[in-house]
């Protein structure tokens, strides 16, 4: 087994009296999609920001790429070791246009953190600009590529977010809910593109609400139920598990 | 006749860094020959119109790039017209060290008050710049009077040491002028001097536009969350741009010396800071052009407007029947001379009722209108062809 890209050890957070993670064991292996699936309540969200360092648990540990500590570093301390994040309502540069949108993220990949550049022209940035069109033109945004990002549909919006985190080639790609409150078929086009970004074999944890969306693209499920690890495993032996089908899904068939 | 008209507007979009700085020098330096039919055409008020288009240039590189909306700006005008003034006193009156000196130091104390406040957004960031500016008012009255003069005003004086000029010559009877080599800056080449400036000014702050920091500034403002989750630490970008506004402003306050060699702590009033906050709206905020258009447009009113008194309404509508005549005057006099601010308030509302983003907005509409009416009319040429 090849080296866990992102390990979960131990965690445990609780907010007053609620424990929302209770002693969480995970380890994401490279080039996997790994689900987290969940009722309502069940700590997902939690989860997912303790994975990117916003929450701070109250014992354990996160570690990404082979022991880089994660726990209590800033948002862009976390995207530049390799971290990039979608969020559940897509988070986009509304007043600029899509391709300005896309070469933001590739200026941050390659400058860092902080980078002065006062003169550098952006006529000059021939290669980031054409890499910004290749891959809006991988979402299928080629077309709107002068459009300002604000009037997007919904669904553009959320392709247009996977397109920023995408030009960044990230080591672990984080996506809360990605067809949170899409139409059906918003929702079939966002599989495909998932889908077709699994063969670029890029890591990924998708937390999900829509199980049709889940089965489509992962590779590995967990499913958390109040605060706790209750099962993790291909899509089969998920759908199989009873303690799941239980807890979860109340005993439904899937 | 119509590939002519093409290339023009073909010009006129792609707008390369060339183009656009050799039409901003021309229009600048030709100032006193367009602004003359409007009665603007004298040295003192083009020497304002360009060192407060450099003031408000510098403001929008903050407030139009990152929508971080200081109160204190002012401060820097008057930290550039006070270490202006000292660097006269104390070296030369030559402009340029007089000029660097006050970048300089305006830098260094935007980039103090800058740390601090920019730890706040939004309302609580204005509040807190406003904060710095009174402090720096009122030090100017008491504290600091050893460096400011107080009430007075930091003059230039017979007895000033002035190191370099004395070591070169004997100082000459009378108080010395400002000057760039031997040039007076006085007059028109004071105003040609402070425009090539401007032109300077203007370019660094079109390169700054146009670069990947610039549209870095443009993310921050809109959408600052998602750029610190794209791996950009916005601080440092935040301060970078607050600290060269402040270096503009300086400058600014340094060429307000240049022209008139004394410094009061009135230009560091928060009015002053509220006065470029307008010429920046009023133009178009996050445009090149959008501030110079709203300095003029300031400038002038305070200027020009202000001193239409009733005489000159009467001469104005003596065209008309004597009881057409009293009724006009009656009716415009409120709006001009002491009551210009009465205008530039209805200007100033009008324009943001309508006009959201200031005249620019109002120019790209029209520009707009006319290209997209011009491209259809060459379309239907082409398909008759």
């Amino acid at each position: 087994m090849s080296k866990p890209v992102l390990k979960i050890s131990n965690v445990n957070k609780s907010f007053g009296g609620l424990q929302a993670l209770r002693d969480i064991n995970l380890e994401i292996e490279k080039g996997k999609v790994h689900a987290i699936i969940g009722p309502n309540g069940a700590g997902k969200s939690t989860l997912l920001n303790v994975c990117v360092g916003l929450l701070k648990p109250d014992s354990g540990s996160v570690t990404f790429n082979g022991g880089i500590n994660v726990i209590g570093k800033s948002p862009h301390e976390i995207n530049q070791m390799g971290l990039a994040r979608v969020f559940q309502t897509p988070e986009i540069f509304p007043d600029l246009s899509l391709l300005e949108n896309v070469m933001i993220p590739a200026f941050s990949k390659r400058d860092g953190a902080f980078h002065l550049q006062l003169f550098r022209s952006l006529a000059s940035e021939t290669k980031i600009t054409q890499e910004a069109k290749e891959v809006l033109a991988s979402v299928g945004m080629e077309a709107k590529a002068d459009e300002i990002a604000g009037s997007l549909s919904r669904g553009d919006k959320r392709r247009l977010e996977l397109a920023m985190c995408l030009i960044q080639h990230p080591d672990l790609l984080l996506l809360d809910e990605p067809t949170a409150g899409m139409a059906r078929h918003d929702t079939n086009k966002t599989i495909e593109l998932l889908k077709k970004i699994k063969e670029g074999g890029m890591t990924k944890i998708i937390i999900e609400h829509d199980m049709h969306v889940v089965f489509s693209v992962a590779d590995t499920i967990s499913v958390l139920a109040q605060g706790a690890i209750i099962a993790t495993g291909t899509p089969d032996e998920i759908r199989g598990n009873p303690i799941v089908q239980e807890a979860y899904l109340g005993g439904a068939e899937l | 006749m119509n590939s002519i008209k093409q290339q023009l507007m073909n010009l006129f979009k792609k707008q390369s860094d060339l183009t656009t700085i050799l039409l901003f020098a021309a229009g600048v330096l030709t100032m006193p020959i367009w602004l003359d039919p409007i009665g603007a055409n004298y040295p003192d008020l083009l020497q304002k119109f360009v060192i407060f288009g450099i003031f408000a240039v510098g403001y929008n590189i903050l407030f139009g790039l990152t929508g971080y909306l200081s109160f204190g700006h002012a401060v820097f005008l008057g930290v550039g017209s006070y270490t202006a003034v000292w660097s006269f006193k104390l070296f030369t009156m030559n402009v340029l060290p007089a000029m660097l000196f006050a970048t300089l130091i305006s830098g260094l104390i935007a980039a103090a008050i800058g740390f601090v406040s920019m730890r706040r957004s939004g309302i609580y960031f204005s509040i807190l710049t406003l904060a710095f500016a009174q402090m720096f008012y009122n030090l100017a009255y008491s504290v600091l009077i050893p460096i400011t003069n107080g009430e007075t005003g930091l003059q230039l004086r017979m007895h000033d040491i002035r190191i370099i000029d004395n070591y070169f010559s004997d100082p000459a009877p009378g108080l010395p002028s400002t000057e760039l080599f031997g040039m007076s800056m006085n007059g028109y080449s004071g105003f040609y001097f402070c425009a090539v400036v401007l032109i300077l000014a203007f370019y660094v702050a079109m390169k700054i536009f146009r670069s990947p920091f610039g549209m870095k500034l443009k993310a921050i403002k809109s959408n600052q969350h998602r750029m610190r989750y794209t791996g950009s630490d916005t601080r440092p970008y935040l301060i970078t741009a607050f600290i060269i506004s402040g270096m503009f402003a300086g400058l600014a306050g340094a060429l307000l010396a240049v022209t008139d060699p004394l410094a009061g702590a009135e230009r560091m009033q928060w009015t002053a800071s509220g006065e470029v906050i307008l010429m920046t709206i009023l133009g178009g905020v996050g445009t090149l052009f959008g501030p110079l258009l709203g300095v003029g447009i300031i400038k002038y009113l305070e200027n020009i407007f202000s001193t239409i008194n009733e005489s000159v309404l009467q001469q104005f509508f003596s065209f008309l029947p004597q009881w057409g005549e009293n009724f006009m005057v009656a009716i415009v006099s409120p709006f001009v001379g002491d009551g210009w601010h009465l205008t530039l308030g209805i200007l100033f509302m009008i324009i943001i009722i309508f006009l959201p983003g200031g005249l620019m907005e109002g120019f790209q509409k029209i520009k707009k209108r006319y290209l997209t009416k011009g491209v259809k009319d060459s379309e239907s040429t082409t398909k008759q062809e």
